[in-house]
């Protein structure tokens, strides 16, 4: 087994450095599609994880609790759930959606929004209360003052936006049950790892697949670690 | 302060949708021109499919886009109109496909024949024998605990053949499946050989997955039962009724079948893999039906997946007369 891994492991070099277009094709897939996602769900979900941190508004423990729930939703039943909504006999159905990545990149976003919304508003809650005191007795208005906390808590939302960004593109059951796994189409890293371990006879090309995917993932860690460093 | 707010949303809103847009536009998002044929697990796993592709898509403008899901799943997609065509190969849910209005012009496309793998040891002696006698010995053996049987569980074509021939051997298949040597594994052909190969059981494959898998050395299970009738493995195309669907690609659907039944298509089936496998994976359907060149086989897939004395009955065919001519 070890004589495996190290064999997939020279196949991955040879795959990344030969520019293969196959690997370059689905790598760079799977982080625009990923990518998108991730903004996508941090443009709302931004918004929401500040209003549940800084607004005291009634139920906002109701909302905060529903996020914080959803955060371990299985990726099948999500996935589930997305192809019958966008299946042509599905309420979604006449928007032709199904197997593209328009429609697993709205699959990625709706799983990583929990992620998103419940990591902000932790990070902004455990700023010091204390600094939105500060700045509203040093003449802040509410949203300033709301900002200021925000600006304390770029470390926590950085962490956040990687952690989304990392269950996005490590996910399989969203892509596969809403992409497919079409051959150039919406074949993505890691619904080719599922695929190939099936169909290739020899491991080497999934360990490949899966080194890259890993390589992304850490490369994206070891990025929003330094970034956080330096600011601190 | 308010100021500073004002373009930091503007710029976060507009990477959103700009990375959006620019993803989905680069990626291709419309499902124009494209072609979703879902198929059995069989044809995709061998890489047959690839080499159709490449061949079909220098001819025509369209895009095929292959979901690989076995018989059940695939007609069940198409149901739901989230496919185009469907290569299956199950005649009696192809039946079903086309009364229930949701197939139209089947047409045969290819065969070649099931087999039944196990160790090399054989442990339950079945060996040439007939399809049949030869289930119920692996029943006997395994409930003697000396053998173990794989089952493809989910509902694809090879599933129900596996259930057809333990109905016809004498068995229940719903309380086989109760029996402790009898493991289900809900997979994939590939998969499901990669299993039995694991556990030293036997299985029901196909030939074209099993001499693939067998000849790149990553299963050493053998071929133990020789053709015969009862193993026989049609494989069909059939077109989704635009009727029922509007929106799904029939005209690209009718071209796809059109192709892999004419002259060029029934070639690239039947050369596929000759060379790797120095033998015929599938072989070629349409010839043999109309110019009758092995008059055995031809009455075999007749009475095995014709409907009334044909591939498809008048009342499911829609225009396209000439490929039934």
């Amino acid at each position: 087994m070890a004589a495996e891994i190290v064999e997939g492991l020279l196949k991955a070099l040879q795959l990344i450095f030969s520019g293969d277009p196959t690997v370059v094709e689905v790598t760079a897939r799977s982080v625009l599609i990923s990518g998108s996602a991730t903004t996508l769900s941090v443009l709302w979900g931004l918004p929401i994880a500040a209003a549940i941190s800084l607004r005291k508004f009634p139920g906002r423990f109701v909302v905060k609790g529903i996020f914080n729930s959803l955060l371990g939703v299985p990726t099948v039943a999500l996935g589930l759930l997305l192809y019958l909504v966008f299946s042509k006999s599905g309420a979604l159905g006449f928007m032709r959606l199904l197997y593209t990545p328009s429609v697993m990149i709205i699959g990625q976003a709706a799983l990583i929004t929990p992620i998103v919304v419940s990591f902000i508003a932790n990070a902004i809650e455990s700023v010091d209360p204390e600094i939105k005191d500060l700045a509203k007795t040093l003449g802040a208005s509410e949203i300033e003052a709301s900002v200021a906390v925000m600006k304390e808590s770029l470390n926590g939302i950085a962490l956040a936006i990687a952690a989304s960004f990392n269950r996005a593109i490590a996910e399989l059951g969203v892509a596969l049950m809403i992409g497919g796994n079409i051959a150039g189409v919406t074949s993505v890293l890691t619904t080719v790892i599922a695929l190939e371990t099936n169909r290739e006879p020899t491991p080497e090309l999934p360990i490949a697949w899966t080194i890259i995917l890993l390589i992304i993932v850490f490369a994206v860690n070891i990025t929003i670690n330094f970034i956080r460093r330096r600011k601190t | 302060m308010r100021k500073t707010l004002i373009p930091w949303a503007t710029l976060l809103v507009a990477v959103a949708v700009v990375s959006v847009a620019a993803t989905s536009y680069y990626l291709g998002s419309t499902t124009k021109g494209r072609l979703i044929v879902s198929t059995t697990t069989s044809l995709y796993d061998t890489g047959l499919l690839d080499t159709i592709e490449i061949d079909f898509e220098t001819r025509y403008p369209i895009d095929l886009n292959f979901i690989s899901v076995g018989t059940g799943i695939a007609i069940q997609h198409a149901q739901r109109g989230d496919a185009d065509v469907i290569l299956v190969h199950s005649p009696t849910d192809e039946l079903k496909f086309l009364t229930d209005g949701t197939g139209v012009n089947r047409k045969i496309i290819a065969y070649n024949f099931f087999t039944l793998v196990g160790p090399e040891t054989d442990p339950a002696q079945i060996r040439n024998t007939p399809t049949l006698e030869a289930l119920a010995r692996i029943v006997e053996a395994g409930r003697n605990g000396t053998v173990k049987w794989v089952s493809r569980g989910d509902n694809s074509g090879t599933h129900s053949k596996e259930k057809s021939l333990w109905t016809a051997a004498g068995f229940d298949p719903k309380n086989l499946t109760k029996e402790s040597w009898y493991i289900n594994v809900g997979s994939g052909m590939a998969e499901t050989l990669k299993k039995a190969d694991y556990f030293s059981a036997y299985t029901l494959a196909d030939t074209g997955t099993y001499l693939k898998y067998s000849k790149e050395g990553a299963i050493t299970l053998r071929s133990l039962i020789e053709q015969e009738m009862d193993l026989l493995n049609v494989y069909s195309a059939i077109a989704v009724n635009q009727t029922l669907h509007p929106s799904v690609n029939f005209q690209g659907a009718m071209t796809f079948v059109k192709y892999l039944t004419s002259d060029e298509g029934q070639q690239v089936i039947e050369q596929f893999g000759k060379e790797e496998f120095g033998q015929t994976l599938f072989y070629s359907a349409v010839r043999l039906l109309k110019g009758n060149t092995n008059p055995t086989i031809a009455q075999w897939i007749r009475e095995y997946a014709y409907f009334d004395d044909t591939e498809c009955p008048t009342q499911y065919r829609k225009g396209y007369a000439e490929l039934y001519g």
